[in-house]
């Protein structure tokens, strides 16, 4: 029972962590290229997610509907780029987050104002309805599974998007030093969107997966993307790899900590103690990581600036 | 003569504060002195903020901590029993104060978007801490029986009335934008200033930078719990929704809509933005979009705030 149950919470966590890496990374590429503070970042997740619950009704089919939401989101995240955000990569910290600020404001009333407020549900794939018999006597979530699998593959890719091709070579260029890689005759207008519209289609494809498991409803963009920030903290801003290690890191300790840690206090401490500390340790967490991750190494794990 | 108008238009609205109880009750429009007491505990908490992000350049994006801090302060203390004010409020700055100095004893060692990101994580620990308080309500926050007891000898003044409980408001608010002028202008205010224009070179002239600015945080963050305490009372409730890191976005907000580093700028820019959600709040079911659209503009249009077009005007 007790191996099966931490098999079960570390699938959890690997599953939550991946999910983040999709967030993260495209946050840390357009943060660490462009410089820029992006906090609408989990604006385009939740237009992503209901995006899909639109096309998943229309069509009737959750794998047609995937990547017309993909599309659609990336849509959004290229005309959101030529209006707005290119003019904000000259500007300072402080004026990127009032006005990313400002788009998260404005999307969260357009998302009500086009889908109402009530949280929409989305279901998974009939044939990925039930769970599978891992091993003997464990039992997992087969959509949970897709769910691992499909992170995992876009980890893949986007590793040898960045590490093997030209056009991830000019992003790596553009991460470590961007007047260089500009003078050396990089088209950095270009690349900018283009990174920007990939973070769009990763945050999609995050907000795709989640939907069955999650709810849809307005404000989910905000809470997740504070959990992207700290990912990419703590693994560096601008480091694709980086951003991997700490959405694990972050996706493990969250999942443990919720799981393990309210049994593990019953153990020390008088019962009513333990039911008020638990779930606060629990979320706090991955924030004393993150801050033990600083004060040691106060630009992340593996700066992409040296 | 603008520039005597300029000097003179703090006084001028202070002024209007103190009037604006009678002007209210002759038009029976008691609703305005809790909506002006409103705005002055908001402007208390962001003139905090701007002591460090204007002046010190700091950015920090977990000032709510602090705020939420002093108000959780009065709170629990009330609901055990403790319902003087000269015992709560001293408590609440006490706190805001301990706890500002922990946390801007870690968070200053970064920098930039570091320094940004430490902060919001040390207030998230905050506020799930606050998540945690079941017994002071948990989620749902606390409900206070009624206002702090103001009483210290023949000195007894009822908070309980809306009218005395606003000038005490005013009056702290008062003081402490005394206190802040005060410190700007001097010299270690200008040291804070020449830190945030170059800290090596303020450290090569032999400045101890680092505490320098850690006293900064820790003066701000002492009178955000200052208005935490206040906003408790105002409220009659108290809820984790004060610690929230959009909570901390709406106090940077402000400063910038206000103008960053400048002396008004805080109490410009809260008193536009609450006017502006309660104006809009009449007309529309849909005022962050409003509200965001503005802030676009003010993004573009006036970069350096509110203040900074009213004193570019007067120069």
């Amino acid at each position: 029972m007790f191996p099966t149950l931490i098999a079960e919470q570390l699938l959890n966590g690997l599953q939550f962590g991946l999910m983040l890496f999709l967030l993260a990374a495209g946050l840390t590429l357009v943060f660490g290229i462009m410089d820029l503070m992006n906090l609408a970042h989990g604006s385009l997740y939740m237009i992503g997610a209901y995006l899909m619950a639109s096309f998943a009704q229309a069509t009737g089919s959750f794998w047609l509907a995937v990547p017309l939401a993909l599309l659609a989101t990336a849509m959004v995240g290229a005309v959101l780029e030529v209006a707005l955000i290119r003019h904000l990569y000259r500007r300072d910290h402080l004026a990127q987050v009032l006005a990313t600020f400002a788009v998260i404001l404005i999307a969260d009333d357009l998302v009500k104002m086009i889908w109402g407020p009530a949280p929409r549900m989305l279901n998974a794939p009939a044939a990925l309805a039930g769970p599978v018999e891992l091993l003997p006597g464990f039992l997992y979530p087969s959509y949970r599974l897709l769910i691992i699998g499909a992170g995992l593959g876009c980890a893949l890719l986007l590793y040898l998007l960045v590490a093997r091709t030209r056009a991830g070579m000019l992003v790596r260029a553009g991460a470590s030093n961007r007047e260089m890689a500009a003078v050396m005759g990089v088209r950095v207008g270009r690349l900018f969107t283009a990174v920007f519209v990939l973070g769009a289609m990763l945050c999609a494809l995050a907000g795709t997966l989640l939907g069955p498991v999650l709810a849809v409803e307005v404000g989910m963009g905000e809470n997740i993307l504070i959990l992207a920030l700290v990912v990419i903290v703590i693994g560096g801003i601008g480091s694709v790899r980086g951003a991997f290690v700490g959405a694990l890191l972050v996706g493990m300790v969250d999942t443990a900590g919720r799981a393990f840690l309210p049994a593990l206090l019953n153990a020390f401490l008088p019962l009513d103690v333990a039911a008020n500390l638990g779930p606060a340790l629990a979320a706090i967490a991955i924030y004393v990581l993150m801050a033990a991750v600083l004060f040691y190494k106060p630009t992340g794990l593996f700066p992409a600036r040296v | 003569m603008p520039d005597r108008l300029r000097a003179a238009l703090p006084w001028l609205l202070l002024a209007a504060a103190i009037a604006i109880p009678w002007i209210a009750q002759a038009a029976d429009q008691h609703f305005y002195i809790g909506f002006v007491r409103r705005i002055v505990i908001f402007a208390l908490a962001a003139a905090s903020l701007n002591l460090i992000l204007g002046f010190g350049g700091m950015v920090s994006l977990g000032h709510a901590a602090f705020f939420g801090i002093g108000a959780y302060t009065v709170g629990v203390l009330m609901i055990e029993g403790v319902t003087s004010a000269w015992i709560a409020w001293p408590a609440a700055v006490a706190l805001a104060a301990l706890a500002s100095a922990v946390i801007g004893a870690v968070s200053l060692r970064t920098r930039g978007v570091y320094f940004i990101m430490i902060t919001l994580a040390f207030a998230q620990m905050v506020y799930y801490v606050a998540v945690g308080l079941k017994k002071y309500g948990g989620e749902d926050g606390l409900n206070l029986p009624g206002r702090s007891q103001f009483a210290l000898g023949a000195l007894r003044l009822d908070l309980g009335n809306d009218i005395v409980f606003y000038y005490v408001v005013l009056a702290l608010f008062a003081v402490a934008m005394l206190a802040i002028n005060r410190i700007v202008d001097a010299r270690f205010g200008r040291a804070l200033i020449g830190i945030r224009e170059n800290e090596t070179r303020m450290e090569g002239i032999g400045f101890a930078t680092f505490r320098i600015r850690l006293i900064a945080f820790v003066i701000a963050g002492a009178l955000a719990g200052l208005a935490g305490a206040l906003l408790a009372n105002h409220n009659l409730f108290v809820s984790p929704a004060t610690l929230h890191w959009t909570q901390s976005a709406t106090l940077v907000i402000m400063v910038i809509l206000g103008g960053i580093g400048y002396r008004y700028g805080g109490l410009a820019g809260a008193a536009a933005l609450l006017a502006f959600e309660e104006v809009l709040s009449l007309y529309t079911d849909y005022r962050h979009l409003a509200l965001g659209i503005v802030l676009l503009i003010v993004v573009f249009a006036a970069p350096r705030g509110l203040a900074g077009l009213l004193s570019r005007r007067f120069h």
